[in-house]
């Protein structure tokens, strides 16, 4: 077995403490960082039970220590104010990111459709588009691998629990870089995105739907094998991610109905949401880390994570 | 009554862009709005029903975009100011831009009524553009009100000089509307003004709006011809002249509303709006109101019945904006079908 890649966690939420459980138990990923500024986070102290280091001083505390835990990969699960500025110091630290928060500065990485296209690019930094990005484009990829698709729509409805405050505080972010995804890693020509909080007790599973427009009449039999296909891609990593109706073929309409249950690691199971974040997140760092391990992205220069 | 003077917003070319499958054209909105504008109607909303940015498979492709119809209709009316209606997870701040510089002079961010902490960046970017900004809670009777409360204060801090209490299934009584409202008045700052939107589904649209005026609402929403999702809006021509009736000053002459319900809403309708079994269903379970005819059209597709559909939205404690819910739904039934 390789050797395990070194790991700093940026963010002690709800979002950090989840990937740090299930980074645990990967064979690639080695969390040994969870970086905080909230000295009394319920994160932090489960980082340090779990025998990882920790600091409340922000990626500033962590900077000192990079070289000596010898960290090469980060994972980052603040927000997009934040991250601009973790990800040039991590960038010139050259540790690799990895980024949960929508701030979008590395290309999109929806792993079941685009992720091995990363592992050559030695990118100092990937973007996890958002939950209902990753719990979507997959569908979206599923139906223009086989025909054109005009316009992609998808709506994502999340229990309320599961919609943190930096969510909430910039929903648009949500839309509108959801609908950035649909258009460049999905396929589609046109992408739109809808999101719906719903405050059902006990809280819903959540739920997406997505249409799809193709530029000619669906070819059923295809789509519906490739939608089917790229569900089980998805489910290696998310195993509660689910075909609930559909394809429904109506014209040129293509419409897929998903339910994403989580494995409730630290986040309850109906957080499929942020689970299918955490779980993409991760499936991305064990396909970059041989390459990481190998020493390939010690060689940077400073443009190369910037692209956007 | 509390007020004697209120302000009646309609709602026939927004709320009423359901029941027209978001087909009105730029002709009948010109014709309708002018209509209200001489009628003394001070404020009409226009947009797609599910608001700024609502065109989309899953809410219905509108036969012309918001900016369309925005600038057709702001450039007909001489007196009425216009509003435009946003969803925050569905219409974004560009959208509100754009209707600001198309000269909406009031937009309404509405949220479920649990979820008022999605709309800061609308409500505070409206209120710093100067709008008359207007805080929506939605589907107000699943709160209770001290909880409406809480949202309506969000709203409120964000910059909100407006909040409405809505009752989007038209499942509220009239206690449930002076409960809401009496305490909505009671706890936001006097210089923020009360609203109350109502539909039809029970019958209760007239009533509950003089409840919501006796209890401090200044702003009420209506319909002429009572256009609007379910069993409409209150109609507004009606609750016009019941406010006459009852010296509550409206401002809005009572024949020539009800001219412009008569002859030129009542026309436009596809179906007449009234409360058939299945509008009653959403009054009677507390369902959102635009979810009809997406329930009617699923029922007809897969052979199941639309009240069912509703009665089952209904349990699944859907919120407005989950119509994608309904043929998955109707999918179900059908293959449970014994």
């Amino acid at each position: 077995m390789a050797k395990r890649i070194n790991a700093a966690l940026i963010g002690s939420g709800n979002i950090s403490t989840d990937l740090m459980m299930k980074a645990l138990r990967c064979a690639e990923i080695n969390p040994v960082w969870m970086v905080g500024i909230d000295p009394a986070s319920d994160g932090l102290a489960r980082a340090r039970a779990h025998g990882l280091k920790t600091t409340t001083e922000g990626v500033d505390g962590l900077l000192p220590h990079l070289a000596a835990d010898d960290i090469r990969i980060a994972f980052d699960a603040t927000s997009a104010y934040v991250h601009h500025e973790n990800a040039r110091k991590m960038r010139e630290a050259g540790v690799v990111m990895i980024d949960l928060t929508p701030a979008a500065i590395g290309p999109f990485c929806v792993p079941p459709v685009n992720l091995a296209e990363h592992a050559g690019r030695r990118e100092m930094n990937v973007n996890m588009v958002t939950c209902g990005g990753q719990a979507t484009i997959p569908m979206v990829a599923a139906v223009s691998r086989e025909q054109d698709v005009d316009y992609a729509e998808i709506v994502a409805t999340v229990a309320s629990r599961s919609a943190g405050p930096g969510t909430r505080k910039n929903i648009d972010e949500f839309t509108r870089t959801t609908a950035h995804g649909i258009e460049s890693v999905g396929g589609a020509k046109r992408g739109k995105a809808i999101i719906i909080l719903n405050p059902a007790e006990p809280p819903l599973i959540m739920r997406d739907t997505v249409h799809c427009l193709t530029a000619t009449t669906p070819n059923q039999q295809a789509i519906t094998e490739s939608v089917k296909k790229m569900i089980a891609e998805v489910q290696r990593y998310v195993p509660g991610y689910t075909l609930k109706n559909g394809p429904v073929f109506d014209g040129n309409r293509v419409s897929i109905y998903l339910e994403v249950e989580g494995l409730g690691d630290y986040l309850p199971k109906y957080a499929g949401n942020l689970d299918i974040m955490t779980a993409a997140a991760l499936r991305t760092a064990e396909m970059l880390s041989p390459e990481i391990a190998a020493g390939a992205y010690r060689q940077t220069n400073p443009q190369s994570g910037a692209r956007s | 009554m509390n007020a004697r003077k209120i302000i009646l917003h309609d709602m026939c070319l927004r709320d009423g862009m359901h029941p027209k499958r978001h087909q009105i054209t730029l002709e009948q909105m010109q014709a309708i709005a002018r209509g209200l504008d001489e009628a003394g109607v001070p404020l009409i909303e226009v947009t797609h029903g599910d608001g700024l940015g609502g065109a989309s498979v899953n809410y219905g492709f509108p036969l012309h975009t918001d900016e369309e119809y925005l600038r057709a209709v702001i450039g007909t009316v001489r007196r009425a100011k216009i509003s435009a209606l946003l969803l925050p997870g569905i219409g974004t701040v560009e959208h509100l831009r754009l209707a600001k510089d198309l000269g909406v002079a009031t937009i309404r961010v509405a949220t479920h009524c649990t979820e008022a902490d999605v709309s800061e960046q609308h409500i505070s970017l409206a209120h710093k553009l100067g709008l008359d900004t207007v805080g929506f809670l939605m589907m107000a009777h699943m709160l209770e009100p001290a909880k409406l409360v809480e949202q309506a204060l969000l709203m409120e801090g964000y910059g909100a000089n407006c909040i409405y209490c809505t009752d989007s299934a038209g499942y509220m009584l009239t206690d449930d509307v002076k409960a809401r409202i009496s305490l909505l008045r009671e706890r936001l700052q006097p210089g923020t003004e009360i609203g109350f939107h109502g539909h039809h589904n029970l019958a209760m649209g007239i009533a509950n709006s003089l409840a919501a005026v006796e209890c401090g609402a200044v702003r009420i929403d209506g319909s002429a011809a009572g256009l609007g999702a379910g069993a409409g809006n209150t109609p507004l021509e009606v609750f016009n002249a019941v406010c006459h009736r009852m010296g509550i000053e409206t401002g809005v002459d009572v024949m020539r509303l009800a001219d412009v319900a008569e002859e030129l809403v009542t026309p436009i309708m596809d179906e007449p709006i009234r409360i058939d079994r299945d509008s009653l269903v959403l009054g009677y379970a507390g369902v959102y109101s635009s979810f009809l005819l997406f329930a009617k059209r699923a029922a007809a597709k897969y052979g199941v019945g639309s009240a069912d559909i509703l009665i089952e939205m209904g349990r699944m404690k859907t919120v407005g904006g989950q119509e994608d819910m309904i043929e998955d739904v109707a999918i179900n039934m059908a293959r449970n079908k014994p």
